[in-house]
C-alpha cells in the first residue's frame, strides 16, 4: 500500500491529460496524477477506466465539471469507497497543491486543493 | 410543438445537452425517460446535479412518458425528451405516435456493437431497429452536438 494518495483527474477531450502535463513542465514531476478523458467512452467504459486507475489505496478525484458523464460515472464507481474524495471543477492551482500534499488524507488533501482553486479565481486590474 | 428534440444518448444528461442544446435551442426542460432511473432517487439526483437552476428535469418511466406526451407537445415550455438506449426508444414510439424525428446523439462501444459514426456504435439489431422507426415514418437522423451536420440513418454503415 502506498503512503502518498493517487491523484485521478477526469474530463470532457484532453483537458485532464493537459493539466496533467502543464503540472509535470512546472514541477518537473506529475506528481502520481492519472488523467482520464470521457471522449469515445460510454459509461461502462469510463467506470472502468476509473476503477483501474484510482485502484484500491487512497486517492483524490478531480473532475472538470460539477455535473456531466465524468461526475457521474466517478460516483457510480467510486460510491461505496471511504478512502477516495471527489473534487469537481479541477484546475492547475488545485492540482499543484495536492501534488505538494498527497501525505494528507483524502478529505484533507481535497480541501486543501479546494481552497487554493477558489484563491486562484480572481479578477485583477490592468 | 414544443418537444424541440427527442434524443437517444447513453450518457443521458450530459455536457453536449445541457450546453449544447440546450442553449441552442432555448430549453427550459429536459424529460429523462428510463425506467431505472425514475425509479432511483440516487441516480436522479446525480443526473440533476450541474443543471442550471433556470432548467426543469422531470424523471419518468417510459409507461408515464407516453401518457403525457401530449401535455408536453402542447405547452409553450421548449423540451428535450432523452433517453439512453435504442430499445427504450423504440418502446416509446410503440406507445405515442407524437414522436416524428429522432435524434442519435451518442451511443458508444458496447457488446456486439460496430462503430458506423464516431460517437455511434450499433449492434445489427439495433441498427434495424432505427431503421423500423425510419419505415414507420420517423425521421431518424445522427447529430451529436447542435453544429455537427444531421447524417440520415440510412447514411449509416
Amino acid at each position: 500500500m502506498s503512503d502518498l494518495l493517487t491523484g485521478v483527474v477526469i474530463s470532457h477531450g484532453d483537458v485532464a491529460g493537459a493539466l496533467v502535463r502543464a503540472v509535470k513542465e512546472i514541477t518537473g514531476d506529475d506528481g502520481g496524477l492519472v488523467p482520464i478523458s470521457n471522449t469515445g467512452a460510454g459509461r461502462d467504459r469510463l467506470c472502468g477506466d476509473i476503477a483501474a486507475a484510482v485502484g484500491v489505496d487512497s486517492a483524490v478525484v478531480f473532475v472538470d465539471m460539477p455535473g456531466g458523464s465524468c461526475l457521474h460515472a466517478t460516483l457510480l464507481e467510486l460510491r461505496a469507497r471511504s478512502n477516495v474524495a471527489v473534487v469537481a471543477g479541477v484546475n492547475l492551482p488545485m492540482l499543484l497543491d495536492f501534488v505538494f500534499h498527497r501525505d494528507l488524507a483524502p478529505d484533507q488533501a481535497a480541501e486543501r486543493a479546494i481552497d487554493a482553486a477558489t484563491r486562484s479565481v480572481r479578477a485583477l486590474s490592468v | 410543438m414544443s418537444i424541440v428534440l427527442t434524443r437517444i444518448d447513453d450518457r443521458l444528461i450530459h455536457g453536449q445537452v445541457v450546453v449544447g442544446w440546450v442553449q441552442a435551442l432555448g430549453v427550459k426542460r429536459i424529460v429523462l425517460i428510463d425506467d431505472e432511473v425514475s425509479a432511483n432517487a440516487w441516480e436522479q439526483e446525480l443526473y440533476s446535479l450541474g443543471v442550471p437552476a433556470d432548467l426543469r428535469v422531470d424523471f419518468v418511466s417510459v409507461v408515464d412518458a407516453a401518457r403525457a406526451i401530449d401535455g408536453w407537445s402542447e405547452d409553450a415550455t421548449k423540451t428535450i425528451l432523452l433517453v439512453g438506449d435504442v430499445d427504450t426508444m423504440v418502446r416509446l414510439c410503440e406507445r405515442t405516435s407524437v414522436v416524428r424525428k429522432v435524434n442519435l446523439g451518442g451511443l458508444h462501444e458496447g457488446d456486439d456493437r460496430s462503430q458506423r459514426l464516431a460517437y455511434v456504435y450499433l449492434t445489427d439489431e439495433e441498427a434495424s431497429r432505427l431503421r423500423g422507426l425510419r419505415e414507420q415514418g420517423i425521421e431518424v437522423t445522427a447529430q451529436d452536438v447542435p453544429t455537427a451536420r444531421t447524417i440520415p440513418i440510412e447514411a449509416l454503415k
